[in-house]
């Protein structure tokens, strides 16, 4: 069943992206350790860093596509998710570092010092063990989304409601995370790691494989996606999304997929985050501001939604334009972004992706009706009505 | 030659005559038996001294306490003194005229402590109670009713006789009773000095529990009752101040969230430029002040009403542009007006950082916005009062516009049903785009009162847009009146919350409740009923 299910996943187009983020997750790597950095194709390790960063934003894009293009439920929150999963790995980064502090403490980490605590927090335990760290990074974000999510979709809270109380979730955690005796790092974040299983963090190789790991989860993740919006229940989930009332007489628990998909979604997020940052070396409460999460519904959005490959194309795409463009016209970055929200939602209400498969599927549609045409005695051309019945 | 000196001889008789008439005996003597009092003595010798009444002795006691006064080694006379150089300038304490320079070693300096200090304060504050000035003698009643003492009873009872303007007298009487808990009165002349005690407040608190180790245990019940009275009333005025601010807040919450009100309340548009346009209105603000700072310095008092109609017309007018360009192509599709006007105030962040730089832009206050005046036992500013005042006129008008007007009816029957308003001849696209402007115009005017209260930046609109939506979700949308109450419940929650939590910790609880109350009712306080709900 399970292979079944997996199977129907690997549809033409997702198969296509699962290929080429697996030979990105092996090529870019081994062009960056293998070739000599004077070669034509030598790969500098920013420009890994910088690709890897991208990646974990075209995971957390696509956790947003999940419920926002599959589900209808614009989140203004998964910024959220994001830092929590992100934290969860700061956290465990942090406690790596031991003794080799500057304050030299083996358990407190150097902030708790400063602020002259004696013991380590309760929710701070465990976290020094990698695979309850990376049980965290699944579970935290998820019970956010669950305890959220079981409130909002079991009192039908929903549209533009749930985006604003989605985006005061994160405003409330971004001013809770800003305090200093959350026990977080406060202002400061958590930074200035220095190793993760044994593997020094800055080293080549240990980012080459970080990088190979953020290609290779955004497959998985997007292998995940496709096979849940292709299953039965994926069905059920646009018609959630397209009719939810309707649905909701046909018999399903409207609230029990909403909060199924969201909380699948978080933990994606937090999958995203906890690859974001050890590969950036800092997670800091700004990460929680309400216009990054903004920002990656845009990403999306430019992408196309409900397409899942197409905001993987829209993070990477916006997020390498914003690179460029605060190096080459710091000032400008913002009208081209602002600019860009603009033209996408007037001119590309389907993103690229969602154009581009719009284009074809017309295109298609015309050839079949002409063919069609061709084959009846009495030939006219294709009415309006028929193109799109064929959509 | 004769009649000369004679006349003159006449003449200094009759001044000194009346010299010695209004001064009773001379305070010289007194000053110069200083020189070998010990603290005890001295302390006396000052209460003395300030009984003569004679005020040209205040000088003089001023240097005593401030321990600038010393006695001539030679014939033990006193003067007060101040350096001259490296040699001391000795002054005559009663005539305060300079009787020449000597040498630090030729004199001794008279030594004060702390309760002689406090005697003379009560003897210099006895001294000006008796003043022709009107206002040094209520400063006198507040200097003993800030260190009451029972040397200061006599002169406070004296001076009551002579009392005649009613406030002053009052506050003498205020005066009297906090020295005489510190005398050895009869016990119901303490009781009643409790009573007026009593009804003086915070002030009266401290005099009240100074006293309580020692007094009479007859009169402990009146005491405490008198301090738990005191205390209860304190409550109350911290309970109104705390209403107060969280009123304050609240009308700032107001000002911020009522253009929202209308642009994603009434219209429906998810309105994420709000922000921006209460920033552009605050840097109108700055526009034009600047223009008034350069060409009418006079008019500055005025610019704030100048900048009102400013303001108001250039975000109109950007709402204007923003509507007809962006926004009427995304009619209902509300999170994509979400995406678009986002873009829009990144825009226009931006822009304004550009022209204006990332710097806080100096907005003054006009006069009348400084400055503050007591209320009971609270203080309230005038720029919080003025905002307050200021953000309810917005709504009260903007409410008037909405129901009275027919450009209200108009707005009103576009956004309840599009369709048959404009079948019944209404231009609806000509009104969106009003109804935008008005909101974003609103929004400018919030600008202009907010540019009294916080930093003038392009990011000012940033640290709004979050709290304006929930104030009108948490209010109900499309119903102005659930703004206002939840602008103000929103603000005196935080104000009650702030004290015993934080200001962050407050916030966030604010947010989550929030939150837990759009679970119980998705609508808000005030839900619109019947169709258009779900629409």
């Amino acid at each position: 069943m399970i292979t079944g299910f997996i199977l129907r996943a690997l549809e033409g187009k997702i198969v296509i992206a699962v290929g080429i983020l697996l030979a990105v997750a092996i090529i870019v790597p081994a062009l960056n350790l293998l070739t000599p950095p004077d070669s034509a194709f030598h790969i500098p390790t920013y420009v890994m860093a910088l690709m890897g960063k991208y990646l974990c934003y075209a995971l957390l894009a696509l956790a947003l596509d999940l419920v926002w293009g599959y589900c209808g439920i614009l989140s203004l929150g998964h910024g959220a998710f994001f830092a929590l999963g992100g934290y969860a790995m700061g956290m465990y980064l942090m406690r790596q570092i031991g003794s080799r502090g500057v304050y030299g403490n083996p358990d407190l980490p150097d902030f708790m010092v400063f602020l002259n605590w004696k013991e380590l927090p309760w929710f701070w335990y465990g976290l020094d063990m990698f695979p309850f760290a990376m049980a965290m990074v699944l579970i935290v974000p998820g019970l956010l989304a669950f305890v959220f999510g079981w409130f909002a979709f079991r009192s039908r809270v929903n549209g533009v409601y749930l985006s604003i109380i989605t985006q005061a979730m994160t405003y409330a955690l971004m001013l809770a995370f800003f305090r200093n005796d959350m026990g977080f790092g406060g202002n400061n974040g958590l930074t200035d790691f220095k190793d993760i299983l044994g593997f020094q963090v800055q080293a080549g190789g240990t980012r080459a494989v970080l990088f190979a790991m953020s290609a290779f989860m955004l497959a998985l993740c997007l292998i995940v996606a496709s096979a849940i919006t292709r299953s039965k229940f994926g069905k059920v989930l646009v018609g959630v999304r397209d009719a939810e009332s309707r649905v909701r007489f046909l018999g399903f628990r409207v609230e029990n997929i909403k909060l199924f998909t969201f909380v699948v979604s978080a933990m994606f997020a937090g999958i995203a985050g906890a690859l974001f940052v050890p590969q950036v070396g800092i997670i800091n409460p700004g990460e929680f501001a309400p216009a990054n999460s903004i920002e990656v519904v845009v990403w999306t959005a430019v992408g196309g939604r409900g397409t899942l490959i197409g905001p993987i194309i829209g993070a990477i795409l916006v997020n390498a334009g914003k690179s460029f463009f605060t190096g080459a016209f710091p000032e400008f970055w913002l009208f081209a972004l602002g600019g860009l929200f603009i033209a996408v939602t007037l001119f590309l209400p389907k993103g690229i992706v969602g154009t581009i498969q719009h284009g074809w599927n017309a295109r298609k549609a015309l050839k079949a009706a002409a063919d069609a045409e061709k084959g009846r005695d009495a030939g006219a051309a294709p009415t309006v009505q028929q193109v799109q019945a064929a959509e | 030659m004769t009649f000369r000196i004679f006349s003159g001889a006449f003449v200094a008789f009759l001044l000194f005559a009346c010299a010695a008439f209004a001064q009773g005996t001379d305070p010289k003597p007194l000053f110069n038996q200083l020189a070998d009092a010990n603290f005890n003595a001295a302390e006396k010798l000052v209460a003395e001294i300030a009984a003569t009444g004679n005020p040209r002795v205040v000088p003089a006691l001023n240097a005593f306490s401030e321990g600038d006064l010393y006695f001539r080694k030679s014939d033990k006379a006193v003067f007060a003194a101040k350096a001259a150089g490296s040699q001391l300038e000795l002054i005559d304490p009663v005539t305060g005229e300079s009787a020449g320079q000597v040498a630090k070693s030729a004199v001794t300096k008279i030594k004060v402590n702390n309760n002689l200090r406090r005697a003379i304060r009560a003897a210099l504050g006895g001294l000006t109670l008796m003043s022709p000035d009107r206002g040094a003698r209520l400063s006198a009643a507040d200097a003993i009713l800030r260190a009451p003492s029972a040397e200061a009873l006599e002169l406070v009872e004296a001076a009551l006789v002579k009392e005649t303007d009613g406030e002053v007298k009052a506050r003498m009487e205020e005066a009297r009773a906090v020295s005489l808990l510190s005398s050895d009165r009869s016990v119901d002349e303490k009781r009643a000095a409790i009573e007026t005690i009593a009804g003086l407040g915070a002030s009266g608190l401290g005099v009240l529990n100074s006293v309580s180790g020692t007094i009479d245990p007859g009169l402990k019940p009146d005491l405490d009752a008198a301090i738990a009275s005191i205390q209860n009333e304190q409550q109350l005025w911290n309970l109104a101040q705390n209403v107060w601010y969280g009123m304050s807040l609240g009308s700032v919450l107001l000002l911020a969230a009522i253009g929202l009100a209308i642009t994603f309340g009434v219209m429906g548009i998810i309105n994420m430029a709000h922000g921006e346009m209460v920033m552009l209105g605050a840097y109108s603000t700055f526009m034009v002040q600047q223009v008034i700072r350069e060409n009418a310095p006079g008019l500055f008092d005025w610019s704030l009403a100048i900048a009102l109609p400013v303001a108001f017309l250039v975000t109109g007018a950007v709402g204007f542009v923003i509507e007809r360009g962006v926004i009427r192509f995304l009619y209902g599709r509300p999170l994509e007006t979400l995406l678009a006007t986002w873009g829009v105030s990144l825009i226009l962040q931006q822009a304004i950082r550009t022209i204006f730089g990332p710097t806080n832009q100096e907005v003054g206050n006009p006069s009348w916005m400084s400055g503050s005046f007591p209320l009971g036992g609270m203080t309230i500013t005038y720029n919080r009062m003025w905002i307050i005042v200021f953000s309810l006129t917005i709504f009260f008008a903007l409410l008037f516009v909405m129901k009275k007007t027919a450009y209200g009816l108009n707005m009103r029957a576009v956004t309840q049903n599009r369709r048959m308003a404009s079948s019944m001849g209404i231009r609806t696209p000509w009104v969106d785009a009003l109804t935008f402007a008005l909101g974003s115009g609103i929004a400018g005017i919030a600008g202009v009162a907010l540019s009294q209260i916080d930093n003038v930046s392009p990011n000012l609109g940033q640290s709004y847009i979050i709290d304006s939506f929930m104030v009108v979700v948490f209010g109900g949308v499309g119903n102005l009146w659930g703004t206002l109450v939840g602008a103000l419940s929103l603000g005196i929650l935080n104000k009650f919350l702030e004290p015993s939590v934080g200001a962050v910790l407050g916030k966030i609880l604010v947010l989550v409740l929030i939150i837990l109350f759009i679970q119980k009712r998705p609508r808000g306080l005030f839900a619109l009923k019947g169709r258009a709900v779900e629409a």
